[in-house]
């Protein structure tokens, strides 16, 4: 049970070339600049755009071959889709929206009816099931899309900027259920997104694509470490941990606990951007509330900078002065202290 | 207390105003004139008389038939048109809209030379089905559709061209085949562009003089519609040739006051 595509599409000026693996169940993000294929890809898999050359493979059925001359239009992929701008049908009420997918597949209407409305009561919209798409907020209606995406049971699941249509105050909450929906989701997703928080909160894994090619794929932390191109760089150029928050401590997932100024309780993520590390041959004194033993990975100089890989519970990336790694001797295998004031740390709920 | 709020005097060169006087008056005087000559002491007797109670009964057949054919047969070609790409389609797009730019006369000639007795169909369709269409109702029901199934399939190309694609698609990965893509969310989007193109047609249908005298006749009780009713009466009878006029100017207005929102709304 898993996905495997291998796409060359050329549309207009972009051309893209790309080779993907993803398990079932596992979550991925498409993350890369503008322009840089990411919905292509989502539209190749789907169906709505042939490849040229390659080959879509879903769970051991072929969906796009040319060379096979294989085609397996949209309505015959077992498919689940949340696009950007939601695509709610205008003139159909929430629950039919929802009830859409479950008719199109042979339920019948009361039946596909009854589940959409269990699916709008699971996402907390049981209140607006009759209300028409016109008449829903902009979160409201990206959860409407959610459930009318998940109700017909998908194998493959396919989210094109989900959160970025949401306004800031109610993403974090959704970003939280739709997190919850994809660790239960049994099927491949596929999470195209332009916000490293989004990507990380929502995937276990990366694909980086830049100019129609998959640069680099991996966790963020991987990627954070030894970025293949400056975009990467830019996206994982901060500390992303993830973890669960009991007010001013937050017990990460990868073992250690973070100090923070105050995280509220229940899964959070916490931001810590590199040029707040401190790295200290001997045990700091003052006030830093973070404090532990690390090991140094490796160092990357970047001009009169240096981005250092330390290991430890949490493992960090820290942003040094090439000065700095002189004075401390910093080179792989060194012990060192790595220190983090409370207050240099954000926290998102995740 | 605040000072009334003021705009700029619009100036506008005299010799326009005059000429857009005049205009308005050449639609305004004449509609002025038929009210005004209506002779509405007979009106009751004339609008009754059996001609032309036969008149209106032949127009709302042939109309509303002719609307039903031009949507039954405008919708596939106007989809068709709006979706499709083949060699020749600005060619078949030309050739609907001709009828709205030809004269209903030459229509109605070419209907004859074409489903008349003799006609290169007509033969064929009197030979192996005894249908005979010139001088009959489905006659003028075709020679309507002729003149006015290009209004319905502009207005709905239209709509087809402007309904966003974007939510078929979204229907497709639902699991939607295309038929039911089509039922359900692209027919829907287009309800207002069918609607107006089928009032349109319908006005259109109900007007129609030149094909249909020519191609179906002018037998009263058969094929003598209401404008040819107008036409006939003019000659013996002027009163209810007047009547009659009002009647169609009445569901003319109508129509007008149906799809004002779609047309004399600025936006």
């Amino acid at each position: 049970m898993s996905l495997r595509a291998s796409a060359t599409v050329r549309r207009g000026t972009l051309a893209l070339d790309a080779a993907l693996e993803v398990r079932a169940g596992e979550a991925i993000a498409v993350v890369g600049p503008n322009g840089a294929g990411k919905t292509t890809l989502l539209g190749v898999l789907a169906g709505l755009l042939a490849v040229d050359a390659g080959r879509v493979v879903l769970d051991d059925v072929v969906l796009d071959d040319p060379a096979a001359d294989v085609f397996v239009p949209p309505e015959r992929r077992p498919l689940g889709m949340v696009f950007q701008d939601q695509r709610l049908f205008p003139h159909l009420s929430a629950v039919d929206n929802v009830a859409f997918g479950l008719r199109c597949r042979g339920q019948d209407a009361e039946t596909a009816r009854r589940r959409a409305r269990e699916w709008l009561g699971r996402l907390g919209l049981a209140a607006e099931a009759e209300a028409l798409p016109g008449a829903l907020s902009g979160g409201q209606a990206q959860r409407v899309a959610l459930a009318r995406a998940l109700a017909p049971d998908p194998r493959l699941l396919l989210l094109d900027e989900p959160l970025s249509a949401v306004d800031v105050s109610a993403r974090a909450g959704l970003r939280r259920e739709l997190r919850r929906h994809l660790e239960q989701f049994a099927g491949v997703a596929l999470v195209v997104t332009h916000d490293p928080l989004d990507a990380a909160a929502l995937a276990d894994r990366l694909v980086v694509l830049e100019a129609g090619r998959v640069v680099q794929s991996g966790a963020l932390v991987d990627l954070a470490a030894r970025p293949a191109s400056r975009w990467v760089a830019d996206l994982a150029g901060v500390n992303l941990l993830r973890g669960v928050a009991d007010g001013s401590r937050v017990r990460l997932d990868g073992g250690g606990e973070l100090f923070v100024p105050d995280a509220g309780s229940g899964a959070v993520l916490a931001v810590v951007h590199p040029r707040a590390v401190t790295l200290h041959r001997t045990r700091p004194d003052g006030t830093p509330r973070n404090v532990w033993r690390g090991q140094v990975d490796g160092v990357d100089p970047e001009g009169s900078r240096a981005r250092v890989r330390v290991g430890g519970t949490p493992a960090l990336v820290a942003e040094v002065t090439a000065a700095a790694v002189a004075e401390l001797g910093l080179a792989p295998g060194v012990e060192v202290w790595v220190a983090v004031k409370a207050t240099e740390i954000a926290t998102y709920p995740g | 207390m605040t000072p009334r709020s003021r705009t700029p005097p619009a100036r506008v060169p005299v010799a326009v105003v005059v000429l857009a006087g005049v205009g308005a008056a050449l639609f305004v005087v004449p509609l002025l004139a038929l009210l005004w000559r209506t002779p509405w002491a007979l009106a009751r007797q004339a609008l009754f008389a059996p001609e032309a109670l036969a008149a209106l009964r032949v127009s709302l057949v042939c109309s509303l038939s002719a609307t039903a054919l031009s949507v039954l047969l405008g919708l596939p070609l106007a989809w068709v048109q709006a979706r499709t790409e083949f060699p020749g389609r600005d060619l078949l797009r030309g050739v609907t809209m001709l009828p709205v730019v030809l004269p209903p006369v030459v229509g109605g000639v070419a209907l004859l030379l074409a489903f008349g007795r003799r006609g290169i169909a007509g033969q064929w369709l009197e030979a192996w089905f005894g249908l005979r269409l010139p001088f009959t109702i489905p006659g003028a029901v075709l020679a309507e559709t002729f003149v006015a199934m290009p209004f319905f399939v502009l207005t709905l190309e239209g709509g087809l061209r402007s309904a966003d694609r974007d939510l078929e698609d979204a229907a497709r990965t639902l699991g939607a085949t295309p038929w039911v893509v089509f039922r359900r969310v692209t027919l829907p989007l287009v309800r207002p562009s069918l609607l107006a193109g089928a009032v349109l047609s319908w006005a259109r249908a109900l007007g129609e003089f030149g094909a249909t005298i020519t191609f179906a006749g002018n037998v009263p009780g058969r094929t003598q519609t209401m404008p040819l009713a107008v036409y006939a009466a003019l000659e013996s009878r002027p009163e209810a040739g007047i009547v009659l006029s009002v009647v169609l100017l009445g569901i003319s207005l109508a129509v007008l006051v149906a799809l004002r929102r779609r047309w004399l709304a600025v936006a």
